[in-house]
């Protein structure tokens, strides 16, 4: 077993370089998701009819197909037939923010259905337009209530990035691979792979957690009883 | 010659450092209907729960028909269980069978009957507790009185040859007591062997052939509702009958 | 015409074939991944010390490794010690396993939701622990958890697609064996996706109509 350990030990520094990729990766794609997924959400619960069902389709066709065909539909066929060259990281980013923000257009939803309706109602009453009560009101709240799904969010967009290899984005999981077929130390070499996953997964979420209790609002309960 | 069916000798518990039952005692005999009274927090809940081990005593012992009861011994834990039936105050009817197959599961997951034979005795304790019109809906669809009157089919479908039944009409509005109190009635004349918490003195009074007052865990004072009602000894049982009364009295 | 002969001999024969060997794929890690995951819930709850400990371990390594990893353990990393699984066993094991460590969250939310009430009056009618976690425990928590359980089949039919990268060859696999020969990669990987937003689509038609035969009068409203 000490081939292993040193095989680990070598790769180490390559993989944890790695992981710096994969957290660059992971939180553009959130940020991106996120910055795509709040108007989504407001749009959807706020919009005309016509709007909602538009996004209606767009959380279906996003959620509907699975993350490695985005990626090869993007990479190999949209990038070539719309001749934009983007690198594999680039697209990456692009592919798994886009199917987030699906994904946190309906986290949010649920956050600004679950709050009173007086909120919208009361800041209507103080001569706020539409759109200001929901950027000051309506958001504000909602933002908070929806952290424990975006720490979810997180997770599911942390393990999805190991995909994202497919592509030859040199992330952890590519490393790993790439040392493995090297020095022959496959079961080693993944399994560290899966620890540091490991690590990043409860170290993220932990921090997430933190930043729930922080920006809790004294008092405050999801029914808003 | 009255003959002893349950004898509970010296049963304690306690939860943490507090003794929530202090060596209670009680001998209860075939056709005998019990009703234990006393503040909240006495101890009637835990008591009757540990006549069934449903809580685990710390100390004492049962018997059942002059058989000692070993709860260790699963297989007799079991088997004693189905002798004797328990009402909650709360129902717990299992909330997704409807009130024929509350019924009838315990007769054919624990008896072993089969089904059509389960469904049939089913049926009639449901007729019995005039809800046999109601067989086929679920709790959420039955009112507070129908769902007791369920849940006193189910224990009886057991053919216990005790009851126990703590505050079974409590969580009920006052208008739906009636219903349970008047299948409660019917089962005391047919012979069947109680013990019941409540705090109904009116009813329990009509009732009753003893009254248990318990107060910290402890029996404090038994008797004939007569005695216990009118001439009682203690201080603190005449204070709490007077209380009780006040709140209670007139429903029957 | 030149094109709907290539769909006609090339597309659709491959497409079918990878479509098949995909059903293959996620109908029994489906049902084997929901075993598992009754299983391990039921273990959290109410299983042993150890059990219990076991089991949470297990959910947590499962659900914190990613599913690409965890495949790649199965297949390339099994070898190391000389054991040796086909790409559609180490597939179907991998997403039954995972699957499950997510379905066992579920089944023990469920499991907690039930009142403690419905337990002491199982209790006392007598029945055993075990006649009492399989005739009234999880008969009400697979109810409750069927949602979750639910969106989990549908996240196993998308990730079926990982099967490739270990040389499972299936729909996607097929696809991207089409779209390297004839450098169509839009047009085929938009009819793959189109085949996976179908089958999505049918699992959660079919997953709702399940749900509403099981749906009880009134029984999901006393959540407690
Ligand atoms: N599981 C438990 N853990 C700790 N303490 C308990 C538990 N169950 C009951 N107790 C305590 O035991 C005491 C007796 O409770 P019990 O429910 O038997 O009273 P009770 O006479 O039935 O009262 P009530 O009229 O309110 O139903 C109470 O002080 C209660 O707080
Ligand atoms: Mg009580």
């Amino acid at each position: 077993m000490p081939e292993s350990v040193i095989a680990i030990g070598d790769a180490l520094p390559y993989l944890l370089e790695g992981s710096l990729v994969t957290l660059i990766v992971v939180v553009g794609a959130m940020v991106l998701g996120l910055v795509l997924g709040v108007p989504l959400a407001a749009a959807q619960v706020y919009g005309p009819p016509v709007l909602r069902r538009l996004i209606g389709l767009y959380v279906w066709f996003f959620r509907g197909i699975p993350l490695l065909v985005f990626l090869f539909l993007f990479y190999f066929g949209l990038c070539t037939a719309l001749d934009v060259n983007l690198s594999a990281f680039t697209v990456a980013i692009i592919v798994l923010g886009l199917i987030s923000s699906a994904y946190q257009s309906q986290i949010f939803r649920g956050a600004i259905l679950s709050l009173p309706e007086g909120q919208f109602k009361a800041a209507r009453a103080l001569g706020m337009s539409d759109l200001k009560a929901i950027c000051f009101i309506v958001l504000p709240q909602a933002l908070r209530l929806s952290i424990p799904g975006w720490s979810n969010e997180y997770s599911i967009i942390l393990k999805d990035s190991a995909v994202t290899y497919a592509l030859g984005v040199a992330e952890i999981m590519a490393r790993a691979h790439f040392v493995a077929t090297r020095t022959y130390q496959q079961l080693p070499l993944y399994l560290a792979a899966g620890v540091i996953f490991l690590i990043l997964t409860y170290a993220g979420t932990k921090g997430l957690r933190l930043l729930e209790e922080k920006v809790r609002i004294p008092g405050y309960s999801p029914q808003g009883f | 010659m009255p003959t002893p069916i349950l004898r509970i000798e010296n049963v304690s518990k306690r939860y943490g450092k507090k003794d929530v039952l202090k060596g209670v005692s009680l001998t209860v005999n075939k056709g005998d209907l019990k009703i234990l009274i006393g503040p909240s927090g006495a101890g009637k809940s835990t008591l009757l729960q540990c006549i069934n081990f449903l809580v685990k005593p710390d100390e004492g012992r049962i018997w059942l028909d002059g058989q000692e009861v070993h709860y260790a011994h699963k297989r007799d834990l079991y088997a004693y269980r189905q002798k004797v039936g328990m009402i909650f105050q709360d129902f717990n009817l299992f909330d997704h069978l409807n009130a024929l197959e509350n019924v009838r599961i315990g007769m054919v997951k624990v008896r072993g009957m089969g089904n059509p034979e389960a469904k049939e005795r089913a049926v009639m304790e449901l007729e019995r507790v005039g809800l046999r019109e109601h067989m086929y809906k679920y709790p959420a669809q039955l009112s507070g009185g129908q769902k007791q009157r369920v849940s006193i089919a189910r224990a009886l479908a057991m053919d216990p040859k005790v009851m126990l039944l703590d505050e079974p009409t409590s969580a009920l509005d006052p208008e739906l007591i009636g219903e349970v109190h008047s299948v409660i009635r019917d089962l005391g004349n047919n012979g069947m062997t109680m013990i019941m918490a409540t705090h109904q003195i009116g009813f329990a009074s009509s009732l009753a052939n003893e009254i248990i007052f318990m107060e910290d865990g402890r029996i404090l004072e038994r008797g004939t509702p007569e005695m216990i009602f009118c001439h009682a000894e203690n201080a603190r049982t005449r204070e709490f009958c007077s209380k009780i009364t006040e709140l209670y009295g007139e429903t029957r | 015409m030149e094109e709907w002969l290539y769909i006609q001999t090339e597309v659709y024969p491959a497409l079918m074939k990878g479509f098949w060997v995909s059903l293959q794929l996620i109908l029994p890690s489906s049902i084997l991944g929901l075993f598992i995951g009754i299983m391990i819930g039921v273990l959290r709850v109410y299983g042993s010390r150890p059990a219990m400990a076991a089991a949470n371990t297990y959910v947590a390594l499962f659900r914190g490794v990613p599913l690409v990893v965890q495949l790649f353990i199965w297949y390339f990393g099994l070898p190391y010690i000389k054991i040796y699984l086909s790409p559609f066993i180490a597939a179907v094991l991998g997403f039954s396993l995972c699957s499950g460590a997510y379905h066992s969250e579920y089944v023990r939310g469920a499991l907690l939701s039930i009142r403690r009430g419905q337990m002491l009056a199982a209790q006392s009618l007598g029945f055993t622990k075990v006649q009492m976690i399989f005739s009234i425990i999880l008969p009400q928590a697979i109810r409750r958890a069927l949602p979750g359980c639910g969106n989990e089949i549908i996240y196993l039919i998308k990730y079926s697609s990982l099967a490739y990268m270990i040389t499972c060859i299936e729909l996607t696999g097929q696809g991207k064996i089409l779209a390297s020969n004839s450098f169509k990669y839009t047009e085929i990987f938009l009819i793959i996706g189109a085949c996976y937003l179908a089958m999505t689509s049918v699992a959660s038609l079919v997953l709702n109509r399940v749900e509403d035969r099981l749906r009880l009068p009134g029984f999901e409203h006393h959540r407690i």
